[in-house]
């Protein structure tokens, strides 16, 4: 008959339906256990939980950007660290190509120097085909000729000696190590590097504060609540912890939002810039940003980010809710 | 137990609710506390539970003075005080059943060791089949019982009911102050606050303080 099948299907759903809630309340539960003594909907969590998504996300961002500047960065410098250039101007009574032999030899000579090779005329040209167009006469114009050199790995050379030879040998030649280019790029990432950590900071102050007027609100909402348990004696951590379970679930809900949201933007603009990369032109991001991506400290740092988020938010309602109640009775 | 000495209160910018009020609560004493409404019977429980400061004079708690109690060393006195509020004033969300166990689960015990205290309380007071209903949809009387029954849990040294009867009929006033006297039997210190003359009545050998004109009297 019909009341035996309509009995038996839908037991199963109601056995899983646990009174413990969603995975945040029972991680919250764990961590803090006991009854929730504050009701959820008294607090206005939605909002909350918004701020904290777009605050984290913020912070995230802000923090992934740091980590690639700080990668790319990492990379010019060395690269650049260890590429030097001579430049031989052409002069009135030298003949420039025995010049640029002479300042090979002698930089070949020089210890400490792993590698060293010559635009000849020709690569010369192409380096300036873009500016100057196909047609290029080299010997018209008093165009210089540049000598790559590459230091050994963990070595240093003696440069001022190689300068001092350079200079007898070859008095038109110029040795340039790149070091203002260094200097350059270590002072911008820096300046970027300080510039995140000021936003960083602004979005936690930020943060703290929002979170504070919401603890004040959901307090003032529940000052009853408070009253009663304070004459059942309950001390003032009790009711700390009480209000403090119920805002780390909403710190960890907008911490997750906010870093899965960063972490899909970084995803989205590595794609595209993976794309631009791919057509013509596109090669100079590359060389500015590498492969745009983040890597595993990128992914961590946001990872760190979304949890401190949950957990800043936990501490600063407990901070107002602790000063609030050293005011009561 | 309590000690008064020279005690004033005044709300505000007011006239003093409570003047000179002087007095001592023997342990395991009972004591009526009347006055026409108004006259600052709830203001002196409140006194009592240190829910407000007095403006002058000493309260003496436990062989405490109350101005010098840290916040932790007053939750721990009123674990040892039991409070009937006039208003009931029990928590709207929570069952019968975790309203009554409030007491025990904010000393941090484990439901396991206090559910069947709290069940057989329930059933002494008449709330048996009312375990799991909430406060929205319990009669005055009920709400009166559960209030008391959250007050008696914890066993208190010391009892402050504020017109606890003043909800229920003639019968049940009746079977709630025999509740009170076999507490004060087990040794709980009591002070109920009524103007309900015929309580008082049904416990003649109580001692009674009486409040009027802001001051306090007291008959053996
Ligand atoms: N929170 C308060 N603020 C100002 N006045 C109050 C407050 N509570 C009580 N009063 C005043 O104190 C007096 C005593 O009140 P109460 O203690 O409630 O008397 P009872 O309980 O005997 O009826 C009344 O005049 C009342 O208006
Ligand atoms: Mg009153």
């Amino acid at each position: 008959m019909t009341e035996g099948v309509d009995t038996h299907t839908p037991r199963v759903a109601s056995t899983e339906a646990e009174p413990a809630g969603g995975l945040f309340q029972r991680l919250a539960g764990w961590m803090f256990p006991g009854r929730n003594l504050i009701p959820a909907e008294s607090i206005a969590g939605r909002a909350l939980v918004t701020v904290i998504a777009i605050m984290t996300f913020l912070a995230a961002l802000t923090a992934g950007s740091a980590v690639l500047i700080y990668g790319a960065s990492q990379e010019w410098s060395s690269l650049v660290a260890r590429e030097m250039t001579i430049q031989i101007k052409p002069a009135l009574g030298r003949d420039l190509e025995k010049d640029t032999k002479l300042a090979v030899d002698i930089a070949r000579a020089h210890p400490g120097i792993a590698e060293v090779s010559a635009y000849s005329e020709k690569q010369s040209a192409q380096l300036l085909e873009p500016w100057l167009g196909p047609d290029l006469d080299l010997k018209e114009l008093p165009v210089p000729r540049l000598v790559v050199i590459k230091q050994g790995e963990g070595e240093t050379p003696d440069l001022a000696a190689l300068r001092q030879k350079l200079a007898k040998a070859v008095p038109n030649a110029i040795l340039d190590n790149h070091r203002l280019w260094v200097e350059r790029l270590t002072t911008m990432a820096r300046a970027l590097f300080v510039a995140a950590l000021v936003v960083l900071l602004l979005v936690l102050v930020s943060m703290v504060l929002a979170v504070s007027f919401a603890t004040r609100g959901a307090m003032a909402g529940n000052r009853e609540i408070i009253d009663v348990l304070h004459f059942v004696g309950a001390e003032d951590r009790y009711i700390a912890r009480e209000f403090q379970r119920h805002f780390l679930i909403l710190g960890l809900q907008g911490g997750l939002a906010g870093g899965l949201a960063a972490v899909f933007a970084f995803a989205i603009v590595g794609q595209l810039l993976s794309a631009w990369v791919a057509s013509p032109g596109g090669e100079q991001v590359a060389s500015l940003f590498g492969t745009f991506s983040l890597g595993w400290g990128g992914y961590l740092a946001i990872a760190v980010i979304s949890l401190a988020m949950a957990i800043l938010t936990a501490l600063a309602s407990r901070m107002a809710v602790a000063r609030r109640l050293s005011g009561l009775m | 137990m309590v000690r008064f000495e020279n005690v004033g209160l005044r709300y505000g910018m007011g006239p003093e609710t409570l003047q000179d009020i002087t007095f001592t609560i023997e342990p395991q004493s009972f004591q009526f506390l009347t006055g026409p409404s108004g006259a600052g019977k709830t203001s002196l429980l409140r006194l009592m539970m240190m829910a407000l400061a007095p403006t002058r004079g000493f309260i003496t708690l436990f062989g405490r003075e109350t101005s010098s109690l840290t916040k932790d060393e007053i939750s721990a006195m009123r674990r040892r005080i039991g409070v009937v509020f006039q208003e009931f004033r029990l928590l709207d969300h929570l069952t019968t059943y975790e309203n009554i166990a409030l007491p025990l689960l904010v000393q941090g015990r484990e439901e396991a060791t206090y559910r069947a205290e709290v069940m057989e309380l329930l059933q002494w007071v008449g709330l048996g089949d009312h375990a799991h209903s909430f406060p929205a949809v319990m009669s005055g009387g009920e709400k009166q019982r559960a209030a008391i029954a959250r007050a008696l849990i914890v066993q208190p040294d010391l009892l402050l009911a504020d017109e606890p009867t003043g909800n229920v009929d003639p019968a049940l006033a009746r079977r709630l102050l025999r509740l009170f006297v076999e507490l004060n039997k087990s040794g709980t210190s009591i002070v109920i606050a009524t103007h309900d003359l015929g309580l008082m009545d049904q416990f003649e050998s109580a001692k009674r303080l009486v409040l009027a004109d802001s001051h306090l009297y007291i008959y053996d």
